[in-house]
C-alpha cells in the first residue's frame, strides 16, 4: 500500500470547489509532482494533508493512520513535513534557531526542566544543537549559522525552509514551488539537493511550476486543473496527453477560432 | 547646519509649543505666559542642542577627525568587550547589593518598587515578548498573587514560603483560565478581551466583600519570615527571624528579581522558548514545524502569570495591606510599558526600563505635575527614535567549535 493515500477528497470554499474527488496515491522512496494551472487547487492539497484545513470530504491516510482532525503538529510529528509557497521563515531567529525550532517536535524538555536547568535538559540542548548543525552542512548553510533568516539571499531562504522541515525528521515530504523565484543555477542546485535528499530515504511529494524541475526528477506527475485530476504517469507520458495540453494551451477549437 | 536640520528645528519647535504653551501656561485662572515659555524654552534647547550635535557629527570635519580616532576607539572597545560579561554582571549584582547601604529609607522603598516590576515587566515579557500574545489584564495576576497571600495568612496563618507555591499554580491556573478561550484570537482582539478579563478580576475582587472586605482591603498579613537554627541553652532551636526592615525586603526582592532574570533567561534559551518565539513570528509556520501552538500558548500565559503572583505575594507581604485598586488597569500598561519600552523579549532592556520608568517618576516629584509630561514626551521620544527599545533584543549566536568563542577577542 501507498504511503500516503488520498481517497475521494474534495475541498469546498463557499461556492468554489478547490479540489473535486481527488484520488492520489504517493509511493514510499518516490519523487511525485503535482503540476497545474495557476487556480488548480494544488496548494489546497498540500494544506489538506497538513491539517490547515480538514477536507469536506473523503478520507486522507498515513501509513494507514487517518490524518483527516488530527492538528498539524500531529501530523508533522507522523511524519509529514512541508515548505511553504510564499517563504515562512521565523525571521528574527537565526538560520540555526530556525532549524533548532524544527526539532521541537523530536525533543521534550519542558519548561520546568529548562528552569531548571536539568542534566536531561542540558544534555538534549546539545543534541539540538548536534543535530541542528548537521541538517545545516547537509545543506551547505552552516556559514550562515547566526545570520537572522531574514537577511539570507533568497535561494538559501528557500534552502532554509527545507533545513526546517527536514529537522522534524518526516518521512515524507511536501514541497509546495521550491523553485518559485529562483534563477536557473540555483533550479538546478535545487534539484540535485531534492535527488539528494530523496537518497537519504525521503519521499517527495513536490507542487512546482518550473517543467524543467518536474519533468526532469518526477518518477510520476499528476496533473490537475479546476481541482480534477486530468492525467496521472511518467513525465513523458503526461506531456504527451492531450487533455494537458488543452488544460495549459487551451482546447484546439478555441485556438482556431 | 543643513537646511534639513534648521527645517525640522522649526517645525518640531513649532509642534512642540502648540502642545505646550496651553498645557502649561493655562492652569485654573489667568495666563501664565512667563512659565509657560521658560518650559517650552527648555524642550527647544534640548532639541537645538541634540540636532546640532547631529549635524556637527555629520559634518566632513567630525568625520575625518573620527577617522583618525578610529583605532583608538576601537582598542578602548576591544577593551571592554574582553572582559566577559560575568564580570560585568558580578558588577551590577555588587552595586544592586551595595544600594540600601548608601541610600535612605525612601530611596529604598522606590528600589523596592522598582524591583518588583521589573518581575513583573520579565513574567510580562514571557507573554508579550516572547510568545507575542499582547495582554493588557496582565496585572490581574500580580492581583491573584497578593490575594491568594493576604487570604491564606489572615485566614489559616500560612507563611509566607508556603503561600508563595501556592500562589504560583493558583496564578497560572488564572493564566490558563483567560489564556484558553482567547487561543483563537490574535493582535487587537486578544487585547481587548484580555483588558476585560483583567478588568472582571479586579471588579469581583472588588464587589466580594465576605471574601476580599471589599475596596476597603485586607490588613495585617505577616512578613516574610525566615528561619535559622539557634544553638543557645543547649538544644538546637529553628528561631524565625520576620524581615520587617526595608532593607531585608529589598534584598528579599532582590532575590526574587535575579531568580527571575535567570529563569527568563534560561527559558529564552530553551527548546520552549525558541517556540514561543517562532509563534510570536509565524504561528501557522510554527504549527506546521511541529509546535504544539495551542499548549505553548497556554503554557506561556501561565508562566508569565506565576511570576506575576510571586510579585504579588511579595508586595501584599510587604505592604501588610492589599487593596483592589492597586490592580487597575493602568497598572498592566505600565508594565506593558516597560517591556516595549526596554525592548520586546532583551532581558535586560526591560531590567533597564523597570528600573528607570518606576525609578524617574519617584525622583522627579519635584516637578510635580510636569512629571507625567515629561515621562509622556519621553515615551513618545523613545518610540520615535528607538523603536526596538532600549536594548534592543538579540538572539544567542553560536560559534562551531566551544575554543573558538574564547579567542575570539585576540
Amino acid at each position: 500500500m501507498a504511503e500516503l493515500v488520498l481517497r475521494n477528497i474534495s475541498k469546498r470554499f463557499g461556492g468554489l470547489l478547490a479540489v473535486d474527488n481527488l484520488d492520489l496515491d504517493v509511493s514510499e522512496g518516490m519523487i511525485l509532482s503535482l503540476i497545474g494551472p495557476n487556480g488548480a487547487g494544488k496548494t489546497t492539497v498540500f494544506n489538506m494533508i497538513t491539517g490547515v484545513y480538514p477536507p469536506s470530504h473523503g478520507t486522507i491516510t498515513y501509513r494507514g493512520n487517518k490524518l483527516n482532525h488530527l492538528r498539524s503538529n500531529r501530523i508533522i510529528r507522523n511524519g509529514i513535513a512541508r515548505t511553504f509557497q510564499n517563504i515562512r521563515l521565523f525571521k528574527s531567529m537565526t538560520v540555526l534557531e530556525n532549524v533548532q525550532v524544527g526539532l521541537h517536535c523530536r525533543t521534550k524538555s519542558g519548561a520546568f526542566r529548562a528552569l531548571f536547568r536539568t542534566p536531561h535538559q542540558k544534555q538534549e540542548e546539545k543534541e539540538i544543537i548536534d543535530r541542528a548543525m548537521e541538517i545545516l552542512e547537509f545543506l551547505g548553510l552552516v556559514d550562515y549559522r547566526n545570520e537572522y533568516a531574514s537577511y539570507l539571499p533568497y535561494g538559501d531562504q528557500r534552502r532554509l525552509e527545507i533545513a526546517r522541515a527536514v529537522a522534524t525528521q518526516p518521512h515524507m515530504l511536501l514541497l509546495d514551488e521550491p523553485a518559485a523565484g529562483m534563477n536557473p543555477r540555483e533550479t538546478a542546485e535545487l534539484m540535485e539537493l531534492i535527488i539528494k535528499l530523496r537518497d537519504t530515504g525521503l519521499t517527495i511529494f513536490l507542487v512546482e511550476h518550473d517543467m524543467r524541475l518536474v519533468m526532469g526528477i518526477s518518477e510520476i506527475v499528476t496533473v490537475l486543473d479546476h481541482g480534477q485530476k486530468i492525467a496521472e504517469g511518467t513525465p513523458k507520458q503526461v506531456q504527451e496527453n492531450e487533455r494537458v495540453i488543452e488544460a495549459y494551451l487551451g482546447t484546439k477549437s478555441k485556438e482556431r477560432a | 547646519m543643513p537646511s534639513s536640520n534648521v527645517k525640522k528645528f522649526i517645525v518640531y519647535s513649532l509642534f512642540m509649543g502648540i502642545l505646550i504653551l496651553p498645557m502649561v501656561g493655562l492652569p485654573s485662572t489667568g495666563f501664565e505666559i512667563t512659565r509657560a515659555l521658560l518650559v517650552w524654552g527648555v524642550f527647544v534647547g534640548i532639541l537645538a542642542f541634540w540636532l546640532l550635535g547631529k549635524s556637527i557629527r555629520g559634518s566632513d570635519a567630525f568625520q575625518s577627525a573620527a577617522g583618525g580616532l578610529a583605532p583608538f576607539r576601537s582598542r578602548l572597545f576591544d577593551n571592554f568587550t574582553k572582559v566577559p560579561t560575568k564580570i560585568y554582571l558580578c558588577l551590577l549584582l555588587f552595586a544592586l547589593a551595595a544600594y540600601p547601604q548608601v541610600a535612605n529609607n525612601y530611596m529604598v522603598d522606590v528600589g523596592i518598587t522598582c524591583l518588583i516590576y521589573v518581575v513583573l515587566g520579565l513574567g510580562l515579557d514571557i507573554v508579550v515578548g516572547l510568545a507575542g500574545l499582547l495582554d493588557l489584564g496582565y496585572i490581574a495576576f500580580y492581583a491573584v498573587g497578593a490575594y491568594t497571600y493576604s487570604l491564606l495568612n489572615l485566614h489559616f496563618g500560612l507563611s509566607f514560603w508556603s503561600c508563595l507555591p501556592i500562589g504560583i499554580v493558583l496564578g497560572a491556573v488564572c493564566g490558563c483560565i483567560i489564556g484558553y478561550p482567547t487561543l483563537r484570537m490574535r493582535g487587537d482582539y486578544l487585547a481587548i478581551v484580555t483588558m476585560g478579563f483583567g478588568e472582571i478580576i479586579r471588579l469581583v475582587l472588588n464587589n466580594w466583600d465576605k471574601l476580599t472586605k471589599g475596596p476597603n482591603g485586607l490588613l495585617g498579613m505577616a512578613k516574610p519570615a525566615i528561619g535559622y537554627p539557634s544553638f543557645a541553652e543547649g538544644g538546637v532551636k529553628w528561631v524565625s527571624y520576620s524581615l520587617k526592615s526595608l532593607h531585608s525586603l529589598y534584598y528579599l526582592i532582590l532575590l526574587i528579581a535575579v531568580l527571575t532574570v535567570i529563569g527568563v533567561g534560561r527559558l529564552n534559551n530553551s527548546r520552549i522558548g525558541r517556540a514561543w518565539i517562532a509563534i510570536r513570528e509565524d504561528e501557522v509556520a510554527a504549527e506546521l514545524s511541529g509546535v504544539p501552538t495551542t499548549w505553548l500558548k497556554l503554557l506561556a500565559y501561565a508562566m508569565g502569570a506565576a511570576f506575576a503572583s510571586v510579585a504579588g505575594a511579595f508586595f501584599a507581604s510587604k505592604l501588610s495591606y492589599t487593596n483592589p485598586n492597586f490592580f487597575i488597569f493602568m497598572e498592566s500598561c505600565i508594565v506593558l510599558c516597560i517591556v516595549v519600552l526596554g525592548g520586546v523579549g532583551s532581558i535586560p532592556g526591560i531590567v533597564l526600563a523597570g528600573i528607570v520608568l518606576i525609578a524617574v517618576p519617584e525622583v522627579s516629584r519635584e516637578l510635580q505635575n510636569y512629571r507625567m509630561l515629561v515621562f509622556g514626551l519621553a515615551m513618545a521620544v523613545m518610540m520615535v527614535l528607538r523603536p526596538e527599545g532600549l536594548i534592543p533584543a538579540t538572539r544567542h549566536k553560536r560559534e562551531l567549535h566551544e575554543t573558538e568563542g574564547e579567542t575570539y577577542g585576540e
